[in-house]
């Protein structure tokens, strides 16, 4: 069976990416059974989403444990210990990351003791624009490295799976999909269907007798207020909404009354400020604002923000 | 027949769009939300042929399912967790007027700690309703047990809402194979809906609901629930029957997965127990008789078919993906009482609570339950029941109760 687990941000088409590879495996004959996990919140969020693809009938259900690939759609969540990307993976395991840095940076910083492949981030401020076929492209990178899903199986299981959103749409991700396909060619087959964990000598469970405890303790209470301040949900950002203090007018200020999270305060002098500590990227702000005044930088190409409280 | 992936919410419009299903009162709530949307597309493409009425609240969605069932008409409707508590007065009231439909609840973990994951206390709070309960493992049980459940609601020997429960995430939002069969196939298999003497109008006043004082007419309308719902066991054979000849896949009450020749079995509910499967074919695989059992009917229980399968046996793992807090897991329960009493030497039971709030449950976990089965049996003692909860979790929530414990000093809290 292969088990294959994408981990991205939400928004970054991470479900969408394992229906058109789940799809894919199913035109190409196997069983397969896909599935994102998220949870109430999740835009900008680490979330990830598995697929399993065998020839015959899948009994196995739930978070992947032992991954034979792992696709790491935005390297920022490598270091999140939230987003478990690394969860599970061995020397059997292949990591497929969108890197600007080569294999054997990450094969080092990482200690892995399997294969790395790195799909390369585009350098050029234009091609952010292919983040937006991200998902496909890591749908395409993950049918070339399993060896088994021909391009024409991959292209319909595109069609039939982004078919809801127009033609024009298609198209651009096919061209995308088709360059990460071809791309990849030279690691086809790489990832090898693992085995299942073995009724003879497994490791035995370390269940624990779970002794009582005082209510004081043991009610899911909250004991003190405010503690929502505590998730640095600026970690969810992709893009960061920065101000021009040039353009901005001190209007009455409508970013900071629009802001759906209250991340923007006015400081004594009048000015907006943005708490990018809890700012979770959502761009209301510059689509609010009357003056244009701002600006929507990919959190990659800026600079760490000084209130960020070392979230990046 | 069209063999396509499906979630087990998409299963689940399918179902209800096959049933040809005429009302649908509505109300949200997660994971179950996407089923209602999904019908709510086919009505408004025109696909569907459906009134959809979005409800202010559970209690009032089932009320309105109850009404419009009585009218004559094929109801579904949809919820979870919280929903299904909220509407649990007229569950009740609503299964007292004999009112046959469908109900799907997608199974999650009740408040409080509040969670979007499944266990099946939820459900299982319904157990006492006088609703009949299916419960579904597979995307493919899902669109499936809709359709027999209408089967088994709309029969003259029972006359009783169904409700067809899957589990959050592990089906609701996991698309799997399904095969959806061709409209005129399920027409024919599940014809429109005979009210036989249900006719509820506005014009023609009549009260679904008799006050009775005294126990005695209560005690005799009680016992008619229960003897319908008895009865529902024999229609749901009769209704696999035809349903494997339309449709070529069987269904029993009770599903066996290489039970007969088994020393050990596990006993487990929903989606959970492909993951026993999946165990059974490794313990197999090394040497051990291991099998399972899966009541796909929970109400009626299906006590007789469940002792026929465990005669004989050595031991039964029974995995409880719920919790009645100060006595332990309900299906133990259950089946400890389907099983005391009888003249054939009972197998040893053994229980375990696992899979609360989602918790997942590894492949070892199955294989030392198995394990402690074993023992369990050869030693003729059943052990304590077992919490599948790890060291490593423990740890974690130490974790937080330590910072907790700083942030309350921090705040000058005892």
């Amino acid at each position: 069976m292969y088990r294959i687990r994408f981990h991205g941000r939400g928004g970054q088409g991470m479900k969408t990416a394992s229906r058109i590879l789940g799809t894919a495996f199913f035109n190409e004959g196997f069983e397969v059974q896909d599935a994102p996990r998220y949870g109430a919140e999740r835009r900008g969020a680490p979330i990830f989403a598995y697929v399993r693809a065998a020839r015959r009938a899948i009994y196995e259900r739930g978070v992947i444990r032992h991954p034979d690939l792992v696709i790491v759609a935005d390297e920022t969540l490598v270091a999140m210990p939230a987003a478990a990307v690394l969860q599970g993976v061995d020397a059997h395991c292949v990591v497929l990351i969108h890197s600007r840095e080569p294999a054997p940076v990450w094969q080092h910083r990482l200690n892995l003791a399997g294969p790395v492949v790195i799909l390369p981030l585009a350098e050029e401020r234009e091609d952010r624009l292919a983040l937006r076929q991200i998902g496909t492209a890591c749908a395409a990178a993950a049918a070339r490295l399993v060896g088994v899903v021909a391009w024409t199986a991959l292209e319909q299981a595109l069609r039939d799976e982004l078919a809801a959103l127009g033609d024009a749409l298609v198209e651009a991700n096919l061209g995308p999909a088709r360059r990460v396909y071809d791309f990849l060619s030279p690691q086809q087959g790489c990832v090898a269907p693992g085995p299942v964990v073995a009724a003879e000598g497994y490791v035995r469970p370390d269940w624990v007798e779970l002794a009582f405890e005082d209510a004081r303790v043991s009610a899911p209470a909250i004991h003190a207020a405010l503690t929502s301040e505590q998730v640095q949900t600026g970690q969810w950002r992709t893009l960061r909404p920065v101000i021009d203090c040039a353009r901005c007018k001190g209007c009455w200020w409508v970013c900071s009354t629009f802001c759906p999270d209250g991340a923007i305060q006015v400081d004594e002098s009048g000015r907006p400020r943005i708490d990018y500590a809890h700012c979770k990227g959502c761009m209301v702000c510059a689509a609010q604002c009357p003056h244009h005044a701002i600006e929507a930088i990919p959190e990659q190409d800026a600079p760490p923000a000084e209130d960020e409280r070392g979230a990046k | 027949m069209t063999r396509m992936l499906l979630t087990g919410n998409g299963a689940a419009a399918w179902g209800a769009r096959l049933a040809g299903i005429e009302y649908l009162p509505a109300f949200p709530i997660t994971p179950q939300t996407e089923i209602i949307e999904t019908i709510a597309k086919w009505i408004d493409f025109g696909e569907l042929d459906c009134r959809m009425t979005t409800l202010d609240s559970e209690h009032s969605m089932i009320t309105a399912a109850g009404g419009a069932a009585v009218t004559g008409v094929r109801v579904f409707t949809a919820t979870s967790s919280q929903g299904l508590l909220y509407a649990m007065e007229m569950l009740y009231t609503t299964a007292g007027w004999r009112a046959p439909f469908v109900l799907v609840n997608v199974s999650r973990g009740l408040a409080s700690p509040i969670t979007l994951e499944p266990d099946h206390n939820d459900i299982l709070a319904a157990r006492d309703s006088g609703f009949l309960q299916l419960h579904c493992a597979t995307c493919q049980e899902v669109l499936d047990g809709i359709l027999l459940a209408y089967r088994m609601a709309e029969d003259g020997r029972v006359r009783l809402p169904v409700i067809v429960n899957l589990d959050g995430f592990y089906l609701s939002f996991t698309r799997e194979p399904v095969e959806v069969p061709a409209a005129a196939a399920v027409a024919r298999f599940l014809p429109p809906f005979d009210a036989q003497n249900l006719g509820f109008r506005a014009g023609a006043p009549l009260s679904e609901a008799v006050a009775v004082l005294g126990g005695s007419p209560y005690s005799y309308f009680r016992y008619q629930h229960h003897l319908a719902a008895l009865n529902a066991e024999a229609v749901f054979e009769e209704s696999a029957v035809a349903f494997a000849r339309c449709f070529g896949r069987s269904y029993q009450a009770v599903e066996a997965y290489r039970c007969d020749d088994a020393e050990l079995v596990f006993v487990m509910l929903g989606s959970f127990a492909t993951k026993a499967k999946a165990a059974v074919d490794c313990l197999r695989e090394a040497g051990q008789a291991v099998g399972l059992l899966r009541p796909l009917l929970l109400r009626p229980f299906p006590a007789a078919a469940l002792r026929r399968a465990l005669a004989g046996k050595q031991g039964v793992a029974v995995i409880d993906q719920n919790l009645s807090p100060g006595k332990g897991g309900v299906l133990y329960t259950e089946l400890a009482s389907a099983l005391y009493g009888q003249a054939d030497s009972n197998p040893m039971l053994v229980s375990f609570i696992g899979g609360l709030g989602g918790r997942d449950i590894s492949a070892e976990e199955f294989y030392e339950m198995a394990a402690v089965t074993r023992r369990a049996a050869a030693e003729g003692q059943a052990p304590e029941p077992r919490l599948l909860y790890a060291e490593a979790e423990l740890c974690e929530i130490k974790k937080w109760q330590a910072i907790a414990q700083v942030q309350r000093a921090k705040e000058g809290q005892p």
